[in-house]
């Protein structure tokens, strides 16, 4: 190895002593974090640091396609689907199949030995670099094109008709038939007055949160002019997720402080 | 660098996926796992170019990017599709089939 090449050669071990334990501890976030969305970060630390991974290899245009392609648009699609069907949707803890985990996870551990133990000293040619290839028409994406153009027109074709095609099938299995007629608001409102003269339920808008001395969040439920908490003043999916503050303790303070200031008054008549 | 770290970087991630993609019974979750495998894929691929001295990796981890896209895409679809019906992203509720 020549010594021009040593501060490059070092440049990328350290890239990769770094990026590699990053790239596994996202893997490893993806796979043990029992939020999706948690999961869903952990991918995009693994994805970026396999980003940095690729140009530390001499393949830059790959590492920008990859943030591009990856982190953009692919877990942005995730994320918006997670949210679409739901952040809180449960992860169950059912074994359908007994004894699958720890099988599963075995399986595993011994698929990557058994990789691991093929490539180790698998490589018997001596070290190339893709930096003359690079050069040869003056850069990364300009070789890449070069070939995708000229060698691998065909694949790249097929690509494209790819993309029509899983767009088009995307759009139609995701669209939805309409099987019962839209409603509009004029049928909406009659549904609503309809509903408070059969059952008395209240037409107007819901009561908003409780508002409190020391919170106003919307975990807050209001209270009732006779004490009670008002069911309606808090969301539904805070309910789902038990992260309603309870109000009682909150309007103590209230009560405390009235009786503070009515014990003043009474004080200053006497 | 000796580009054997790569694949063994890459192998690492594959495993990971492929247990991902068995013990996570969320559909979304057991999906990225997919995707992290195609990742691992991806490294080798450009790996090998590392050790070949050519582009030829790096263009089939181009490609490998594209199809990943459409199947991403695709298989959203089909997520949401399920979803839409059985109001669940479980793998183990889409078992109609199942006696």
């Amino acid at each position: 190895m020549s010594p021009m090449l040593i501060p490059l050669v070092t440049g990328a071990e350290v890239t990769f002593w770094i990026g590699a334990p990053l790239a596994v501890l996202g893997a490893l976030g993806l796979v043990f974090s029992r939020r999706a969305v948690y999961a869903a970060l952990s991918m995009a630390v693994a994805m970026i640091s396999l980003a940095v991974l690729y140009a530390s290899l001499d393949a830059p245009f790959l590492a920008m396609t990859q943030i591009i392609v990856y982190t953009g648009a692919v877990m942005m699609m995730f994320l918006f689907v997670m949210m679409m069907v739901g952040v809180d949707t449960p992860d169950s803890a059912v074994e359908t199949l007994k004894g699958q985990r720890p099988l599963a996870i075995l399986a595993g551990i011994g698929l990557a030995a058994l990789l691991i133990f093929a490539i180790i000293g698998s490589i018997t040619q001596p070290a190339a670099t893709v930096v003359e290839a690079n050069a040869q028409f003056g850069g990364n994406p300009q070789g890449l094109a070069n070939l995708m153009f000229g060698r691998y027109i065909f694949v790249f074709e097929l690509a494209s008709a790819l993309l029509i095609t899983a767009a088009v099938g995307a759009m139609i299995l995701a669209h939805r038939q309409r099987v019962t007629p839209k409603r509009d608001q004029r049928e909406l409102a009659q549904e609503r007055m309809a509903a408070y003269a059969d059952k008395g339920e209240h037409p107007g808008p819901l009561p908003n949160s409780g508002v409190y001395a020391t919170t106003n969040s919307i975990a807050a439920p209001a209270l009732l002019p006779d004490g009670s908490i008002a069911p309606k003043s808090i969301s539904q999916t805070l309910l789902l997720r038990g992260a309603v503050i309870d109000p009682i303790p909150l309007a103590k303070v209230t009560d405390q402080t009235f009786a503070a200031i009515e014990a003043v008054e009474e004080d200053e008549d006497e | 660098m000796n580009p054997e770290n790569y694949l063994i970087l890459a192998a690492l991630l594959f495993s990971i996926g492929s247990i991902g993609v068995l013990v996570r019974r969320n559909a979304l979750v057991a999906f990225m796992c997919v995707e992290l495998m195609l990742n691992a894929c991806n490294l080798a691929l450009v790996a090998g170019s590392q050790i070949t001295g050519g582009l030829n990796g790096q263009v089939a981890s181009f490609f490998v990017m594209v199809v990943a896209a459409a199947e991403v895409v695709v298989g959203l679809a089909i997520i949401v599709s399920i979803y839409k019906t059985r109001r669940s992203t479980s793998v183990d509720d889409a078992n109609l089939l199942k006696l």
